[in-house]
């Protein structure tokens, strides 16, 4: 009896003690995207539970509004999404001039010269935004070369921006009323002539470069590995959470501001809406990942073609601002959405005549996207949530404001 | 002479050999200058051994250099690639560039991190350090070069040696008390402990072969021009090839394979804490790492220092050898700065599921070859070419079809 129970008490019972381990990605991460936080609960490589943490960098850019005349307010949207400004001042112009034209007393139009400029310059800004998108997209999956790619396509847009608004990233361009007068191109001017030509050059370039940029990185075998069939979004799941843009059109819903609720002079080009499908013989599921970037590299063609429109009709003549006296909208309120390179942006602006919004509340694309990664990201790998990040494409300027 | 040595003060050292070059030269150069009175009594078997550590000296002098070049020839690709110059400002072309980043790092601060493993945190980059080092001692340089570490079991040793670096990683890993390390850290022995099986059943497969592990005898082996290479000697041995390669990126980390460093994922893995020349030293044997095994596989499948043609010089003795060593280099580089990353997952299946049965089907396929053939047999040769020149054009039918540009998919 005695020897059956020393016997017994030497079994050791095998009971490896294993735990979470919780670990901060961020705010200081390479590839959070700014300065996102990532509350990651890991189980060795897996991931529990991803819980985004933000505010990093709140600067309470709409309260301080409510302290700023409207057009004081433009250089704020454009430290928004910093990467697409000219989206984001032209967002916020559209709600102001739709808020002034309830004002009947007022005749008030932007000019048509202004509005072409606008598509212009925003077409190319998404094409800007797009590719920084695909760099870095390619460098969190590991590929440091499209990186510089993207970048290297990117600078020549920048430099565009530069000859026709002075900044290369803050443009506060897109003014109330119309766009800026600063560096004025005089229409059939040489400069105008000069301008148009270094766009058309670098659409020619550029255009391309789109298939050989989807020779490295998307029908790469490894990318395709990492990113098809990862973190699928369903098209309820998008809608729920309120993606739009790139990943609502990932997931498969076919819904485009510019196409369905057209604003500015969208209605009188021809482009398509590239939506996600399924593609079986690849392993791409509609709402994965790859859905998602490859919808961003499809969106930078027809932006090239919208802008080829643009060329092939010529700007036309007149003014680009309004004859504004004073930017004063009437009593009321009003919620406005444009078709940003991150998805719909919109502002809600609320108006007691003066010149100074009472409220104002900026509807930011990535906040709603980002949302969504808590649930995408569970039961996934470490390695995953990079990818997610990075195809939701987030601008932490804009989710915080 | 043997027989003084046959029970041996030092058994690892291959002293039976009639050819040890340190046990000539002690004999041939030491011993006639010394007094007479010395001479009768001086011990061989000390000498021999403080003339390979001197050799070894010169070695561990000279080695260091080369990741000296290497950083910089990366840099210098990794920017033709990118459409950059690279460095540029220090010295002409930036080639003193890696010299200006020593000098800084050793004058950094030396950073250790408070609450973790002091003594782990700073043995380990020596660790990994004198292993890849190590390493060089038994690579056959060229014709005539002599190896400091002449073993018989040459290509043993160095798996040996290079296993090791993996406790360096999970050292250094650890003891930083950081998430990310101890991640990278772990990450680094499951990948390093897995892609060591396929690399040493490839290796395997030309140990069979030649029927020696010593690497002189393999280069030996191979020194009838380019088709008596390894690698074309069968067509096990040239799927041996790409599986060694592919896996040997994998010990040294790099992409695809980098994910013990993935600097998107994990900072920078197991070295995240380091900072100074303790970092520069992981750098460095990180480097050297990378020739080591190009110029062990240049060794085992590509001739070693052996020339293309027979009878003639051409890519041959110590410049055929680093040339081919580079080529390698240059293939990993290029390698690293096309193709993303792999997940653990991934990584994972593509050793287990992939490459360790191939390995398996390459030795019984070895063997088999071995007893129809004789091994250097013209005929063998021939027909394994042929094979392997058939193989190719079927694989780049089957697979080139998939692999060409894919319909772009176009959404609707």
């Amino acid at each position: 009896m005695e020897t059956t129970q020393q016997t017994e008490s030497k079994i050791i019972e095998l009971k490896p003690f294993t735990d979470e381990m919780v670990v901060n990605m961020g705010p200081q991460h390479p590839s959070t995207h700014g300065v996102l936080r990532l509350e990651l609960i890991l189980d060795g490589e897996v991931v529990r539970e991803a819980i985004p943490h933000i505010g990093y960098l709140h600067r309470c850019f709409e309260k301080h509004s409510e302290n700023l005349s409207y057009p004081q307010i433009i250089p704020f949207t454009d430290r928004m999404d910093y990467v697409a400004a000219m989206n984001q001042n032209w967002g916020f112009c559209l709600a102001v001039e739709k808020l002034m034209a309830a004002d009947e007393k007022k005749d008030f139009a932007v000019p048509e010269r202004a509005e072409y400029l606008r598509v212009l310059i925003c077409e190319l800004n998404r094409i800007a935004s797009h590719l920084l998108s695909f760099g870095t997209y390619g460098m969190d999956t590991g590929a440091v070369t499209p990186f510089f790619y993207a970048f290297r396509d990117r600078e020549r847009l920048l430099l565009l921006f530069e000859k026709i608004c002075g900044a290369r990233l803050t443009y506060n361009y897109i003014r109330i009323g119309g766009v800026s007068e600063i560096i004025h191109m005089e229409p059939g001017s040489l400069d105008e002539q000069n301008f148009l030509d270094e766009v058309k050059d670098f659409l020619d370039y550029f255009e391309p470069k789109i298939d050989e940029y989807n020779d490295l990185l998307t029908s790469n075998s490894i990318f395709s590995e990492r990113t098809m069939g990862v973190a699928v979004m369903s098209a309820e799941m998008a809608l729920s959470y309120g993606a739009t843009g790139p990943n609502l059109r990932g997931s498969g819903v076919d819904w485009d501001l510019r196409r369905d609720e057209p604003y500015s002079i969208y209605d009188r080009f021809d482009f398509e809406v590239p939506v996600a499908k399924d593609i079986p013989e690849l392993g791409a599921v509609v709402g994965d990942c790859w859905s998602r970037y490859k919808v961003r590299m499809d969106e930078m063609k027809e932006s090239v073609r919208i802008v080829r429109q643009i060329l092939a009709e010529g700007l036309p003549d007149g003014p680009v601002m309004a004859d504004l006296k004073a930017v004063r909208p009437p009593k009321g309120e009003i919620y406005f959405r444009s078709e940003a390179p991150r998805g719909e942006l919109g502002f809600y602006i609320v108006s007691d005549g003066t010149p100074k919004p009472v409220r104002l509340k900026g509807r930011s694309p990535c906040f709603s996207a980002l949302s969504a990664l808590q649930e995408l990201s569970r039961g996934l790998m470490v390695a995953d949530i990079i990818a997610i990040i990075g195809s939701i494409d987030i601008v932490m300027g804009e989710v915080d404001r | 002479m043997p027989e003084i040595f046959s029970e041996g003060f030092f058994p690892n050292i291959n002293l039976q050999d009639e050819t040890n070059w340190a046990t000539d030269f002690v004999r041939d150069v030491i011993i006639p200058r010394l007094p007479e009175a010395v001479a009768g009594h001086f011990p061989v078997e000390l000498g021999t051994v403080l003339v390979m550590v001197a050799f070894a000296g010169i070695f561990v002098a000279v080695v260091p250099l080369l990741p000296l070049v290497l950083v910089l020839a990366e840099r210098k690709v990794a920017a033709r690639f990118q459409n950059r110059t690279g460095p540029m400002r220090v010295g002409p072309w930036g080639t003193l560039q890696t010299l200006a980043d020593g000098i800084k790092l050793i004058f950094k601060e030396d950073y250790i991190p408070p609450q973790g493993d002091k003594l782990l945190f700073l043995l380990a980059p020596y660790i990994i350090f004198a292993c890849s080092f190590a390493v060089f001692a038994a690579i056959p340089f060229g014709d005539g070069i002599p190896i400091p570490g002449d073993f018989n079991i040459g290509i043993f040793y160095i798996m040996a040696i290079s296993s090791v670096i993996v406790m360096g990683v999970i050292m250094a890993g650890w003891s930083s008390n950081s998430k990310w390390s101890l991640l990278g850290s772990l990450r680094s022995a499951a990948q390093i402990v897995s892609y060591e099986i396929p690399l040493g059943l490839s290796i395997l497969t030309v140990v069979m072969l030649v029927e020696s592990l010593g690497m002189q005898q393999i280069v030996a082996s191979q020194d009838g021009g380019i088709f008596t290479w390894l690698i074309f000697r069968t067509p096990f041995t040239f799927i041996a090839f790409f599986i060694f390669f592919i896996s040997s990126i994998a010990e040294v980390n790099r992409t695809p394979f980098d994910l013990p460093e993935a600097e998107s994922e994990i900072v920078a893995g197991f070295h995240t804490e380091y900072s100074g020349m303790r970092f520069a030293l992981f750098f460095i044997a990180e480097y050297a790492n990378m020739f080591a095994v190009s110029a062990i596989g240049v060794t085992l499948f590509l001739g070693g220092w052996q020339g293309v043609l027979p009878g003639y010089d051409f890519l041959g003795g110590f410049p055929g050898f680093v040339i081919k060593t580079l080529g390698l280099v240059f293939l990993m580089m290029w390698l690293r700065w096309t193709l993303p990353r792999l997940r653990v997952d991934q990584l994972m299946n593509l050793c287990w599921k992939y490459f360790i049965p191939i390995s398996f089907f390459n030795i019984l396929g070895t063997g088999v070859w071995g007893l129809i053939f004789r091994h250097d047999d013209v005929w063998s040769i021939g027909i394994s070419c042929a094979i392997i020149y058939v193989g190719l054009i079927s694989a780049y039918a089957v697979a080139g079809r998939s692999l060409a540009r894919k319909p772009e998919p176009q959404p609707s």
